[in-house]
């Protein structure tokens, strides 16, 4: 759409930029701040430049603790994104699955994520939980909270169940936007499932997958409640993603300097990551 | 295989309700055969667990102080988003596309980053334990989204519409409220679905930001979960409580749901 130029726009901007500037720029400054300072308590601050960046920097732990969670962001999206390609090709199109499907994949994205943990955890639980009991039965040495792979798998299961749902709705959008006559050349020209999908339903997903990669690697990336209620972490530190080490570290230790160095580190890689997805999706929808 | 395609959707489902179905299934035992015996169903039926959630304040405040900050929190999303998006859909204007960025960048952040700064600040302006700093804590992502989402609902509306209601002699005041919103209401409807699911699901703030007098429903399940053992019962029944309002807003915007991610934008 050809915009106008007009600089009256800032007086409809205003109401939004107060607000989030009210909540961003203040505790983003406060953390900028203590990134900097040591502190004694009682407001007491001492200058302290880049030591906390460098510390972080060089720290095993937090070198460690972004391994995992590059790991477990990559394993996620892995799955995710195939698996919601494909529950959203084989959805039904009209009749009354489409209300029952949407509805009931829907319920994992509205369950506060503290609660997905607990259920998660009740439900994966050796003795008590379904899942845990049933992998036993079949002969599976299975205990998540002291086995480290078994942590993993049930916290990526867990993730899967979550977040897919997201995949599969925005996929299941863009592949509704298709017009029929697209099927119908294709159908004509003989073309097989595979060439359907290669030619005509992927290229039509770009954007709405693209946004689905990007939700996702924001998400994952920032993950903290499912896994804290899950597995706290453990066994040992097996399965504390950055923002599980930052919190134990900012009000666990109480390390407020180092906690806020890595708080920005951290902001810096996601929003990084985000930049140059933020601009491919641009360049997409400018040549679109 | 075409005849075998719903086998997909239909496991996906399955797999998707078995842990809501668990939990179900714990709320209706009581702690201790929860913790002694394993059965796929209730043996002895108890709905005690319910009754003591909806007889004891801590517990049922929890539901009103989550259910009261979430709808602050989107009536304030959509309202301070609403003019902005009209903006950045219609106009070009001095910085228009650094500050659309950076209003997403703070979608990025997070959450962990600004709980402890958060608890500092709304402490300072004496808003700590209130529904409203909850509220506005969770604009911190919800604007962005909710700016974010109904700007491609806008965009997808022809710029005509605006002209021709000009030439018809509308003010902007009366074009926007009696012509433009309503014509946007579905895009409306969807982003107050994403605004309150993301404020609804999210604890690390509202966790940090509250007390007692302002504790959501979440943050009273861990709590009592830590101090009086561990209630597993009790913990259940609150949890498939808090699947109940969700549930009801999917129920309502489930037309929408698919349409709106068509307009391609979450």
């Amino acid at each position: 759409m050809n915009k106008t130029i007009n600089q009256k726009a800032w007086y409809f901007v205003i109401p939004v930029f107060i607000l989030v500037a009210f909540n961003a720029a203040i505790p983003l400054m406060t953390v900028v701040n203590y990134s900097f300072q040591e502190t004694f308590g009682n407001n007491v601050f001492a200058w302290e430049g880049t030591r906390w960046f460098k510390q972080i920097l060089l720290s095993e732990r937090f070198h460690a603790a972004l391994g995992r969670q590059i790991a477990f962001t990559f394993i996620i999206l892995l799955i995710q994104i195939p698996l919601g390609i494909a529950i959203a090709l084989t959805m039904p199109k009209k009749g009354w699955g489409v209300p029952v499907c949407l509805i009931l994949m829907s319920m994992p994205l509205l369950i506060p994520w503290n609660v997905v943990g607990a259920m998660w955890n009740i439900f994966a639980l050796p003795d008590i939980g379904f899942l845990g009991h049933s992998l036993n039965a079949l002969g599976f040495d299975y205990n998540f909270t002291q086995q480290p792979g078994d942590a993993w798998f049930t916290t990526i299961l867990m993730d899967v169940w979550h977040w897919t749902s997201l995949v599969v709705l925005l996929s299941y959008a863009g592949l509704n936007s298709i017009q029929p006559a697209y099927y119908q050349a294709a159908e004509i020209d003989g073309a097989s499932r595979w060439a359907t999908f290669r030619y005509i339903e992927l290229p039509k997903m770009k954007k709405v997958l693209t946004l689905a990669i990007l939700l996702r690697f924001m998400d994952s990336f920032m993950i903290y409640t499912e896994p804290f209620v899950l597995t706290g972490g453990g066994p040992g530190n097996t399965t504390a993603f950055l923002s599980i080490d930052l919190v134990k570290m900012a009000l666990g230790q109480f390390d407020l300097g180092p906690a806020a160095a890595m708080s920005l580190i951290y902001f810096f890689i996601v929003l990084l990551v985000c930049w140059v997805f933020y601009n491919l999706m641009m360049k997409n929808e400018a040549q679109s | 295989m075409k005849k075998y395609k719903w086998l997909v959707p239909t496991l996906y489902i399955i797999f998707l309700m078995l842990p809501i179905y668990w939990l179900i299934n714990m709320s209706f035992k009581t702690t201790t055969e929860i913790i002694n015996t394993y059965s796929l169903w209730p043996q002895k039926f108890t709905t005690e667990n319910y009754v003591k959630i909806f007889t004891d304040s801590t517990w049922y405040m929890g539901y009103v102080n989550s259910i009261t900050y979430t709808v602050f929190n989107t009536f304030i999303s959509v309202a301070a988003a609403l003019p902005a998006a009209y903006a950045f859909s219609r106009y070009k204007f001095l910085g228009d596309k650094h500050l659309f960025f950076w209003l997403l960048t703070n979608r990025m952040a997070p959450p962990a980053v600004f709980a402890l700064p958060f608890f500092q600040f709304y402490s300072s302006v004496n808003l700590f334990d209130t529904h409203i700093a909850v509220a506005l804590s969770h604009c911190l992502f919800n604007i962005p989204l909710a700016v974010w989402i109904l700007e491609g609902f806008m965009s997808a509306v022809p710029k005509e519409l605006d002209e021709t209601a000009y030439v018809d002699g509308y003010s902007f005041g009366r074009f926007f409220f009696k012509i433009f919103v309503p014509t946007i209401a579905a895009g409306i409807g969807i982003t107050m679905f994403f605004c309150f699911m993301f404020s609804w699901v999210e604890l690390l703030l509202a966790k940090t930001l509250t007390a007692t007098a302002a504790k959501p429903i979440a943050a009273t399940m861990t709590r009592t979960a830590s101090t009086s053992g561990y209630e597993l019962g009790l913990l259940a029944a609150a949890g498939t409580l808090t699947i109940i309002p969700g549930a009801i807003v999917i129920y309502f915007v489930k037309n929408y749901i698919a349409k709106g991610f068509a307009m391609g934008r979450v």
